[in-house]
């Protein structure tokens, strides 16, 4: 076949492709990785104004602005939103986008099953966050300690909460399946497990932590919407149920969860910082044994939560060692970090600035988690701003200041222009000294004994002091979020474009256009080494230095002849549909039952049109 | 190791049946944590039985030991349909599923006289913790025989459309593993739940 009469096909997509009905309808793993990123931003303005609201209270003593209610309704929301609806589908976004080209792939394994994950995920979002509206949001906090949880079943709030997250599970769980599949089956030729891309091996230690810790949380939430609406007594203590239980249940899960949170950052960092340091990963194999050891370890280590549940010793003294020793394989990584910077000749552009931000952001966090370590120490920080200024350090100096740098790193790949550096630092630089202002003053105030959740707080305890200068310093940090809007804004008209290779990346992705075609690659990738295309470019000295290869190699191929692409398809979107309907009808049994009907109709008919669907759009 | 023989170990990306299959594994080993948490629960709740009737007065083994007999017995049903895919043979096939899918529903009819048995004798969800978590669990594993049930049936009714004809074999296969799963599971819980407890 001529290949000039093939190539116009690929080129100019069908109609239906483009607008929304083309976003509505996209199976392509880049669109999607799209969705997932902007609707985590859009969250993430969502979660921040709840979290300044939150700020705007504590600013001074016997804070006026939020009544007792609606600060409840702020703090779950604002961690429900950040830890469900954005951290996890920021990751998602980069998983999406970004691990069928690390392992040199057309798309993921089932591509309209991740159009369903985001379809569905989105709805939960939604559901969650229309919850405001209708009655007020979820109050008993984003870990829905039973009986709290479980009291009061007239206000549906809590409702809200265990299906928005059952549903929003679901989401995850089929994105799991389908990234796990993805990673067994789909890897180009000679793309062996041990040498992918660190990032994609973090994804899949994610995707297994998500596999194995949703289906508990499923189990809880199940039980707490079944206590609460048709009276069973799992978690009702009058009756010799347990909350206890819940909370095992939940941080069975909640554990695992915490390091889905930070593995994708720690994955994006190891990819950072060899590109920006020009030397390969450190101890590579070691930086993945570590991930692995931290998946399984993190499910050995939840009751470390429950030291003031009463436990007993052994217990306690058991997860107490096994907490001590997870922070192992965590401290390993850091070094290798270290050694990876160490002697390499830096760029410090953005990027590279947030991936070192992680390092010692981190390492801050890291260390306070270790004093959570030591029960007896930890009775006495348990509930305080001590924990709140710990899983902040972890969790945006870490989880976010990774996802930053990721954002930072590939967006040339995804739109084809670089972000401003200029404005890129000044993020940088407002969000490290916000953050550090924000989160930094609570240890002390923790240790000072201040309370979690507490809407206000007398004077003259001596809190007045650092809790006006968090406020200050959680308004650096939204001041410096706008600057990265105003960058993407500005950019995207007037960026400087940035061609397929502009950091001299090491990693498959770097080998092609940018934006990435939508048939990613040419032709599948053979794959001879680790950091395969940096050693198609560069051969080392004896002295150990890089010297590149001339001529630089072509990475123009000829097209293969017979790309397939998965069609667009409706029926993602109207299953998931479906289920938003179920979900929000089940708030309001008994009338909301007309709903449930139509929703199970609605999804049974996606799921029907769905397989009876031809998978791929043949192109020759 | 040369590229030819990587490209040959490593499955493409058009082995579609592979890469089901795979996903389906991966998707019972959340379900292993699924039910887990359930029969946690369960085994939690087991002696709180508060007012209401305990396992012991309740539980009536020999009804319980045939429907598993019948569950158990539909597993070889599926190798049936499973190996009648393999021979192409679709009108074998179809009368396996069928059957296997009959099986499920007389053991899910089994369930709801068990269940209604139960209620009259003073258990329900909302009797005792016991009570709660023995129809939470049996349920949740009755909804997945029920899931079962429709995918069989289904998979026998688009056979005569024959658009599914060339990946038959391979759905039979993928239905197959989802139902043994299933039937494992209900001889964890038939075990502990029944046999452990009276």
């Amino acid at each position: 076949m001529l290949m000039a009469t093939m190539t116009p096909t690929l080129e100019a997509p069908p109609a239906a492709r483009r607008g929304v009905w083309g976003w509505l309808t996209t199976t392509d793993h880049k669109k999607i990785g799209i969705l997932y990123g902007s609707s985590a931003s859009v969250f993430f303005v969502v979660g921040g104004i709840e979290a300044l609201l939150i700020r705007v209270q504590l600013a001074t003593p016997n804070g006026e602005f939020l009544s007792a209610d609606a600060y409840n309704q702020m703090f779950t929301m604002h961690a429900t939103t950040m830890v469900f609806l954005v951290i996890m589908p920021a990751a998602a976004a980069f998983t999406n986008y970004f691990l069928p080209l690390l392992i040199g792939a057309r798309d993921v394994a089932f591509p309209r099953l991740n159009a369903l994950s985001y379809w569905v995920f989105l709805f939960g979002g939604l559901f969650l966050t229309v919850s405001f509206f209708l009655g007020g949001a979820p109050d008993g906090g984003w870990f829905g300690y039973a009986p709290l949880s479980t009291q009061v079943p007239e206000v549906v709030r809590m409702d809200y909460w265990a299906l928005g997250l059952i549903i929003i599970g679901l989401a995850s769980l089929l994105a799991s399946v389908n990234f796990i599949t993805t990673i067994f089956t789909m890897r180009a030729p000679g793309m062996t497990l041990m040498r992918m891309p660190v990032f994609a091996w973090m994804s899949l230690v994610v995707n297994f932590l998500l596999l194995f810790s949703l289906p508990i949380i499923t189990v809880g939430l199940i039980q707490v919407f079944l206590d609460r609406n048709i009276g069973t007594l799992f978690f009702d203590a009058a009756n010799g149920g347990d909350p206890i239980l819940w909370q095992h249940l939940f941080w069975l899960f909640g554990h695992p969860e915490v390091y889905v949170l930070i593995l994708p950052a720690m994955g994006i960092v190891s990819e950072v910082l060899p590109t920006f340091a020009r030397k390969p990963l450190f101890g590579r194999s070691f930086v993945i044994f570590s991930g692995i050891a931290i998946g399984f370890m993190g499910f050995g280590v939840w009751a470390h939560h429950m030291f003031t549940s009463g436990l007993g010793p052994v217990a306690e003294s058991a997860f107490a060692l096994t907490t001590m020793f997870i922070a192992v394989p965590t401290g390993v990584k850091i070094f290798n970090w270290l050694g990876t910077i160490w002697g390499g000749s830096l760029r410090l552009n953005t990027s590279m600035l947030f991936s070192l931000g992680f390092i010692a952001m981190f390492v801050i966090g890291g260390l306070s988690g270790v004093t959570h370590a030591a029960a007896p120490a930890d009775w006495q920080q348990h509930d305080t701003y001590y924990v709140v200024a710990h899983f902040h350090y972890v969790l945006v100096g870490g989880a976010i200041f990774g996802l930053i740098s990721g954002l930072y790193y590939w967006w040339p790949k995804i739109t084809g222009k670089l972000l401003d550096e200029r404005l890129g630092k000044w993020h940088f630089w407002l969000m490290m000294i916000g953050f550090n202002l924000t989160f930094a003053p609570m240890h002390i105030l923790g240790l000072n004994g201040m309370p979690r959740r507490t809407y206000r707080y007398p004077e003259g305890l001596g809190f007045e002091f650092w809790n006006a200068i968090a406020t200050i310093g959680s308004f650096l940090i939204g001041v410096s979020m706008l600057v990265l809007f105003w960058n993407f804004y500005r950019t995207r008209r007037r960026g400087e474009i940035a061609g397929p290779d502009p950091w001299d990346g090491r990693t498959l992705e770097w080998s092609i256009s940018s934006p990435p075609p939508e048939h990613n690659f040419d032709q599948i990738p053979v794959v001879e080494r680790e950091d395969d295309f940096w050693h198609r470019k560069y051969r080392t000295a004896e002295d150990g230095t890089a010297i590149a290869i001339e001529p630089p190699p072509n990475m123009e191929f000829e097209r293969d002849e017979d790309i397939h692409l998965p069609s667009p398809s409706f029926y993602p979107v109207l299953a998931a549909a479906g289920m938003f309907l179920v979900v929000m009808g089940l708030v309001y049994v008994p009338w909301g039952l007309i709903a449930v009907g139509a929703g199970a109709v609605t999804t049974l008919w996606g799921l029907f049109g769905w397989s009876m669907e031809p998978i791929t759009r043949e192109e020759h | 190791m040369s590229i030819d023989t990587l490209a040959q170990e490593h499955p493409g990306p058009h082995d579609v049946s592979h890469i089901r299959k795979v996903a389906m594994w991966v998707f019972l080993g959340s379900e292993v944590l699924f039910f887990g948490s359930l029969i946690t629960t369960f085994l939690l709740y087991r002696t709180r039985i508060g007012d209401g009737p305990g396992a012991a007065e309740i539980f009536d083994i020999p009804f319980t030991s045939v429907s598993s007999f019948i569950l158990l017995m539909s597993s070889l049903t599926m190798v049936m349909a499973h190996h009648s895919a393999s021979r192409k043979d679709w009108r074998q096939m179809r009368v396996w599923l069928v059957a296997t899918a009959m099986l499920g529903i007389v053991f899910l009819s089994g369930q709801v006289f068990e269940f209604t048995e139960f209620v009259e004798e003073g258990l329900t969800v909302s009797t005792s913790p016991f009570g709660s978590s023995f129809f939470v669990l049996t349920g949740v594993h009755g909804a997945h025989v029920a899931v079962g049930v429709l995918l069989l049936l289904a998979t026998a009714l688009m056979s005569f459309t024959g658009r599914l004809r060339d990946g038959e074999g391979m759905n039979v296969e993928i239905i197959g593993l989802y139902w043994h799963f299933v039937d494992v599971v209900w001889i964890v819980i038939f075990t502990v739940v029944y046999l452990m407890q009276v």
